[in-house]
Parts: C-alpha cells; structure tokens; sequence
C-alpha cells in the first residue's frame, strides 16, 4: 500500500488534521446551524475550493512540461470584472445580471488563457516567461479595471457561488468536487490525458508518434485560466467585494506547491489529479493550523515553508531510505539502498 | 572456470544481486577483472550487463554481495566515489553535457583551478593535448554538440581515460562508431592495456570482442554462464552459450524472398528529387508494395536524414513525394502517418519512446494519436493489444504495466516496432532498428521484416551493419556524403564488399 502513489500525501494530510485535534479538541466536530453544515473540516473545503480549482488547472499545464504562472492575475482580473458589472448594473440581486458577469468573466479568462496558450504552443516562448508576461501585466489590468479601488457588490445570486449553500454544503465545495470529477473523467475515460503525459514526457517522440501538441498544450493553458477565472468568481463572491491587488496574491505558488505536493513532477509526464487535490487540502489545512495553534502571523510563512520541506522529504523514497539506513546502524544490515524505482533501468 | 596466470584481479565482485521491482537482474554474479586485460561481458539484453557495469560503478547498490578493489572489499556508494576509487565508465548512450564545450566536458567536476577560480586557460590547453594524442581533430572550444555521436563517445573515452583509471569500462563503445573510428579507438585501448588498464568491454559485434578482448564472462538471466579466455570458444559456441542453446531465432533468412521478386509491383511511394539543405542532396527513391528497401552508408552519410524526409520528420527544402501516384505535401509526422508511414528512429531513448509511460501506454501511442483524443481505445482493447504484441513479439518482462524504461534496449525496440504495427503501415521505415540490441532479438527483429514484407508491407531499412541490410534488401541505396551515390539490385552478386567498394569510390562497382 505505500507503493501506491497517494499514499504519501494521504498520510501528511492526515497528520496534519491529526494534530491540529491536539490544539482544537473538537477539530473533527461538524454541526448543522439554520441547515448548514459547520465544522473546521467545512471551512478547510470551504476556503480551499478556489485553490483545488486553480491547482487542477495547474496540474495539466505541468503535464506538458509547462507551468501557468499568470493564474493569480486571472483570479484578479475575473473577480474584478464581475464585480464591476454587477455593481453597474441596474438590478444588481437579479439573476441575470450575475449570469451576465459570470459569462463577462469567464470570457476574458478564456482569452487570457489563449493568450498564454499561442504564445508557449504556437510562438514557443517558454512557459514560464509567457505567463510570467500575465502575472505581471495582470495585476496592473486588474488594478485598471477596479480602477484601483476596492469594489464591492450587494448580490444574493453572486454570493452564492463562493460564499453560499446548497444542500447544506458550501456551494463552492459542490461545484470544486464536480469540476475535479469532469475533469478526471475527461482526463482519464478519454486519451487526453495519455496523449498530455505523452507530450510532456518526450515532446520529440510525441511528434514523431503523430501527435498534435500545439491543440493539446494550447488547451490546457486555456482550461487552466478557466479554473483560474471560476477561482476568482468564488474569492470576490466569498467576500462580496473585488480587491485586484490581493485577489488571488501568490495563489499561482500555492497551486504549484499542491501540484508537487500530489506527486506530479515538475517536469511533466505522468500527473495525478487525485494527488493534487490532497496538496491543495494539505496547504489549506496548514492555513487553517497556523490560525488555530496560534503561531504569530509574521512567521506563519516560516513555518509553513518547514513543513513543506518535511512533507516534500517524506514523500521522497530516496530519502526515506537514507533515513531508514541511518536509523539500521551500525549493524551492517543488507546494504540495501532502494533508489527511486522510477530511475532504474533494467539489464543491458 | 580457468585458471588464470598468478595475477591478482584488481576488481572482483562476489554473488553480486540486484532486484528492480518484478525482476532480478542479478542473480548471484561472480565477477573478477585483471590489469593488463581487455575483458569481454557477453550476455543478451536483459542478461544483466548494463545492470552489473551500474552496480560495479555505483549507479545501482547491489542488494546483496561484495566488491573487492585491489584486494580490500569496497562499498562503492556513487560514480564519483567509483572514479576516485579508479573505475571509470563510458555508457552506451553519450553521458556528457551537449551544450558544453569538448574541454569542460574533459574536465567536468575535476577542472583546474588556480585561486579557487575555474584556470580555463589551462583546462583548455590539457583538453586540447589530451585530444591530440589520440589523434582526434576536435576544436576544445567547441559546444560538443556540434560534433556527431561518433566524436562525442571518443570525447567522453578521452574523458574517462583521463580520470587516470584504473579501470575503464566501456559499455557499447562502438555501436555509433565508423570502422576507421573503431580502429582508432582500439589502438588507444591496446595501448592503455599495455600501460596495465583493466578494460571491461561490452558490445555486440562479436569480431571486434575477437578482435580486441582476452577473456570474457558470460552472463545469461542476471547469472555468470562461465569466464573464458577469448580462445577457448568460437563465436558459434559463445552465441549458443549467451543464448542458452535455443539457436531456433538464428536460422537462416536467406531464400525467404527472391532476389528481386517484387520488381512488377506497383510503386507505392516515390521520391522525386527530395533534398533538404544541410542534410542530404536531391535523391529518387522509388519503394514497391512489398519490397524491402535497404539504405547503407557511413555514419552521417545521410541515410538518416533522407529518411527523415518521407515521414515528415523534417520539411524538405526541395522536390516531391508521391504516394501511389498521387503527389502529397508531407509537412509533419502525422501528414505521413495518415498516408500509413511508420518511422522506427535509430534514437529510440529520446525520438521513440516516452520512458515514463507503460509498455501498454507506449504501444497504443501512435493507434491512439491517429484516432484524436476523443475516440479512445477502451482499456480492454489497449490490453489486449498489448498482450498480443508482447507475447508475439516476446517482450520481457511480459507485463503491460511495466514502465517502458525499465526495459532493455532491445525489448524497448520491439515495443516501438509494436507501436507502428498495431497501426497498420503500408511503408515502415527502420532506422538502425538492431542497434545495440543482442543476436536472439536482432534475428527476431529480422525476421519479423522479411515476413512483413511478404505479406506486403514496404519498408525502408537502414543499419549500418552491411550483412543484415544484404540479407533483408530486394534493393540496397548507398549514400555517401549526403548524397545517393547508387542503387543496387541485390540480385545474389551482391556482397558486402561491392557496396564497401560503392560507398568507399562513390560509383557503383
């Protein structure tokens, strides 16, 4: 069992929640309030919806080798523009007007995603200069479209994609676990995602074996910038309000580090989409620990970086065995040192 | 095994195992290397070879065994704590930094240094005298990858031989080497045995391990088969003995297809006055329904690169294709694959196959990207392709689910090929698909060609190796300088000295 590939993750995601019932006893504990469901568990999927979101995005751009880092300035840039529309609309509370913004939002993520897409598949500039053009011009767009104030709405209908309930969950949680399971089905009962890991693992080859990579990576910086975009519509609604210089801030780190942590390399090939959802719950969950153990807010970025490190050394098998042999001295035991499986090669 | 003259081994390695999931590679490997000899390891793919050179140099730890250097038990724990210790190493596939000139590569991890800084200088100047005295002409400065595999491999040899071994294992040293290189490359090996250099060395031309080795261990299913001197077998008992008596895929292939059988035949693809600059000069090719193709020349002669041209691989720059007379533009790979091309490439590791995928992932590939993402082949379908082909083909270790790199180059081989059967090709280009790869294998592979071709299949064949091009080949193209000087009919007077002759005057004889 700890061969498969989730196991790792699984574990630290576990202990993390197991600790966390050491400062808050009734950490586990979920209660139904006027038909909702409460409980620390809640808000860590509440919270962490728009995360999982932009990281699954993030997971099939680093299948093709690839990395989006605009995603921040897409939450920013698609929050901020529905929020305008709804604020300058006549009936901002009516359904359409939300709908309007919704689409409004989600279209302009679409381009920016195809931006991102011709110029890393069609142009070839490498990934992370193409997208680090958006990360940065983003946020100016941003700043540009709220005009760089802090807009804020009073929308029932747009409250209840990141902040409201249906069927006693977090609308935000029901709609990350439908996205999450289309795309795996569409990943994985399709060839997509065979062809992605294809093309990341060895573009010449790919080529050579027929496959089109321009549609295929194209695609998935489009896809990315759309979970990016839904992101964004969940982190402006949560809070009724549109900030373009904090929306979504470093949420393009966060879902890399989730993406590494669920066990898909950075340098593409084989991804896990099961795997990153467990990271993004794992960062999420260090969120909310760093609150609830009390750790002074200047250092809770210190502190989440040592955990990141443990947790990145104990899903390494090549450490794990280092460690494993240190703790078998000195007796001289059977000089095993498992290397990664993944790095061996067998016969001649 | 033999007794030996009252030397002392200086390398020795005692019931040596190492296991990778689902396999033992090694299976209790006694192993002793003298100085002053040049050592032959025998063995098929997957015997354990490249297996026990990682394990003796540090790539792999072996779960189980010793290894004693100069009489003291070792624990060789890393390359470079294998270098120290004296033993050096040249893989099959160039290990070196492409981008990097030919003297940082010499010199890479070991620079001279003066003040603490890199003395560059002087790396160069002792990169340039080092290269000299084996006669190469390399500019030092020069990115490495601007010069073809063959001076890479010396490069990286020179390399080796430089961290002042004393041991040097070279792994397929020649499989990309021309014949005048491999005469260079053996004059530096006689003269580092003389200096009292232990050589390990691994190939599959069984002239050249007769040509330069003393004595050789064979080893078959990760086990040592015996320790010989080079005398004592002849190379029909060393094959019997590397491939365990089974001598069923070694039978002749000769009268399996008429000399020129196929000569009616309507063409089924035609270059006419294909080029591309820079990489081969206008050529006419013409390929029937059922005819195998034979492309010979030198490395670098630009057998590849005509290649290349009538799968899509790379543009041409000039004239055109026709497939069953119809003109066709083919600006990609996939253009030649609807036309029902297949390309087996000489490179399997970097320009075949995706290591990290499956044997079952791999195979279906090429069927799956034809069918666009949309239409998949169910799992149910992709297994049973992939068991039909592995067990046809007799891929080992037998199980789909086996990552493709951890397979041995020449069951890797059979995957690609079994990548570009299952969809089907109406012409199938192999570049070098015996490679590097052992006798058992290569005869399969041969086989499975000359049957292809029966039923109908054209393919293109290109291998360095005259004989296998001879013995498959209704017509042999020789190219010579990007250029295809001839085209000759293999009618039975064909031999591998007139195509010898053919490339070495440019004029067919």
């Amino acid at each position: 069992m700890t061969k498969h590939r989730l196991f790792w993750p699984a574990v630290v995601l576990a202990a993390l929640l197991l600790a966390n019932v050491v400062f808050t006893p009734d950490f586990f504990a979920i209660r139904i309030k006027d038909g909702h469901l409460y409980g620390s568990l809640i808000d860590i999927l509440h919270f962490g919806a728009p995360l999982i979101l932009v990281a699954l995005g993030m997971t099939l751009v680093i299948a093709t080798s690839g990395i989006d880092l605009s995603v921040g300035s897409t939450v920013a840039i698609a929050g901020a523009l529905a929020c305008l529309h709804i604020s300058g609309a006549a009936d901002p509370a009516s359904p359409a007007t939300v709908l309007g913004a919704v689409a409004l939002a989600l279209g302009v993520a679409l381009v920016l995603g195809a931006v991102n897409g011709v110029l890393v598949a069609r142009v070839g500039v490498q990934p992370i200069i193409a997208t680090l053009i958006l990360m940065v011009a983003g946020r100016g767009v941003a700043q540009l479209v709220t005009d760089g104030q802090i807009v804020t709405v009073t929308s029932e209908p747009y409250k209840l994609i990141g902040g409201g309930y249906w069927l006693t969950m977090p609308f935000a949680i029901l709609f990350a676990a439908a996205v999450v399971l289309l795309t795996s089905l569409l990943t994985r009962r399709t060839a997509l995602g065979l062809l992605l890991e294809s093309v990341g693992g060895n573009p010449v080859a790919s080529r050579l074996a027929g496959i089109r990579a321009t549609g295929l990576i194209g695609l998935v910086y489009l896809f990315s910038a759309l979970c990016a975009g839904v992101a964004g519509l969940m982190i402006s609604s949560n809070v009724s309000s549109a900030d373009g210089n904090n929306a979504g801030l470093w949420i393009e780190l966060d879902a890399i580090l989730a993406v590494v942590l669920g066990g898909t390399s950075l340098t593409g090939g084989r991804f896990s989409l099961g795997g990153t959802v467990i990271g993004a719950l794992i960062i999420q969950t260090l969120s909310t620990t760093v609150y609830t153990i009390g750790i002074p807010p200047e250092t809770t970025l210190v502190f989440k970086a040592f955990v990141v490190i443990a947790v990145c050394l104990i899903q390494s098998p090549a450490f794990r065995a280092k460690a494993a042999r240190r703790r078998a001295r000195p007796g001289r035991g059977t000089a095993s040192r498992p290397l990664t499986p993944e790095n061996t090669e067998v016969g001649a | 095994m033999p007794a030996h003259p009252a030397r002392q081994p200086v390398l020795e390695a005692h019931a040596i195992r190492k296991e990778f999931p689902g396999v033992v590679a090694l299976d209790g490997v006694d192993f002793r290397l003298f100085p002053g000899d040049v050592h032959a390891l025998m063995g098929e793919n997957g015997a354990g070879k490249s297996t026990l050179i990682k394990v003796l140099t540090g790539v792999y730890a072996s779960d189980g065994g010793e290894i004693v250097l100069n009489g003291r038990p070792v624990r060789i724990t890393g390359p470079l704590q294998a270098q120290r210790a004296g033993i050096s190493t040249v893989y099959q596939e160039v290990n070196l930094c492409p981008n990097l000139s030919v003297a940082e590569n010499i010199f890479i991890g070991r620079e001279p240094r003066r003040l603490g800084l890199v003395h560059w200088s002087e790396l160069r100047t002792r990169a340039a005298r080092l290269v000299a005295s084996l006669d190469l002409d390399v500019d030092v400065s020069a990115p490495l990858n601007s010069y073809s595999i063959a001076i890479q491999q010396l490069v990286a040899i020179v390399r080796a031989v430089d961290v002042s071994a004393k041991v040097l294992i070279l792994d397929e040293p020649t499989s990309s080497l021309d014949r005048d290189e491999v005469r260079q490359l053996f004059t530096v090996l006689r003269r580092l045995r003389d200096q009292g250099v232990a050589i390990l060395f691994v190939s599959h031309f069984l002239e050249q391990i007769y040509e330069i080795c003393d004595r050789m261990t064979i080893l078959r299913d990760g086990r040592v088969e015996g320790e010989y001197a080079i005398g004592e077998l002849s190379q029909a008992d060393l094959v019997a003995r590397m491939i365990g008596g089974e001598l069923a895929g070694l039978e002749d292939l000769s009268g399996r297809h008429g000399p020129h059988a196929e000569a009616d035949a309507a063409p089924f693809l035609r270059a006419e006055g294909l080029a591309r600059s820079g990489a081969v000069e206008p050529y006419d090719l013409t390929i029937r329904a059922g005819e195998v193709v034979g492309l010979a020349g030198l490395l670098g002669s630009g057998r590849t690169e005509a290649a290349r041209l009538l799968f899509g691989a790379d543009r041409s720059t000039e004239g055109s294709v026709r497939i069953e007379d119809a003109v066709v533009t083919l600006p990609t790979p996939r253009a030649a694959i609807s036309y029902g091309i297949a390309f087996c490439s000489e490179d399997r590791k970097t320009e075949g196959l995706v290591g990290e995928l499956t044997v079952r992932e791999n195979i279906v590939l090429a069927l799956q990207a034809a069918r666009g993402w949309l239409r998949p082949l169910s799992r149910a379908r992709q297994d049973e392709i992939a068991l039909r082909w592995i067990r046809s083909l007799d891929v080992r270790p037998d199980d789909p689910e086996t990552l493709v790199r951890n397979l041995s180059g020449g069951n890797q081989q059979k995957v690609l090929l079994a990548r570009w059967l299952i969809t089907d090709p109406r012409l199938l280009i192999l570049d070098e698909p015996t490679r590097g790869i052992d006798i058992g294998a290569k005869a399969e592979i041969q086989k499975l060609v000359a049957e292809l071709a029966q039923d109908g299949m054209s393919v293109l064949f290109i291998s360095a190796e005259l004989e296998e091009v001879l013995r498959l080949s209704h017509r042999v193209g020789v190219l010579r300088d990007r250029r295809l000087v001839a085209e000759l009919p293999n009618d039975g007077s064909l031999t591998p000295e007139r195509i010898m002759a053919t490339i070495a005057s440019g004029a067919p004889s």
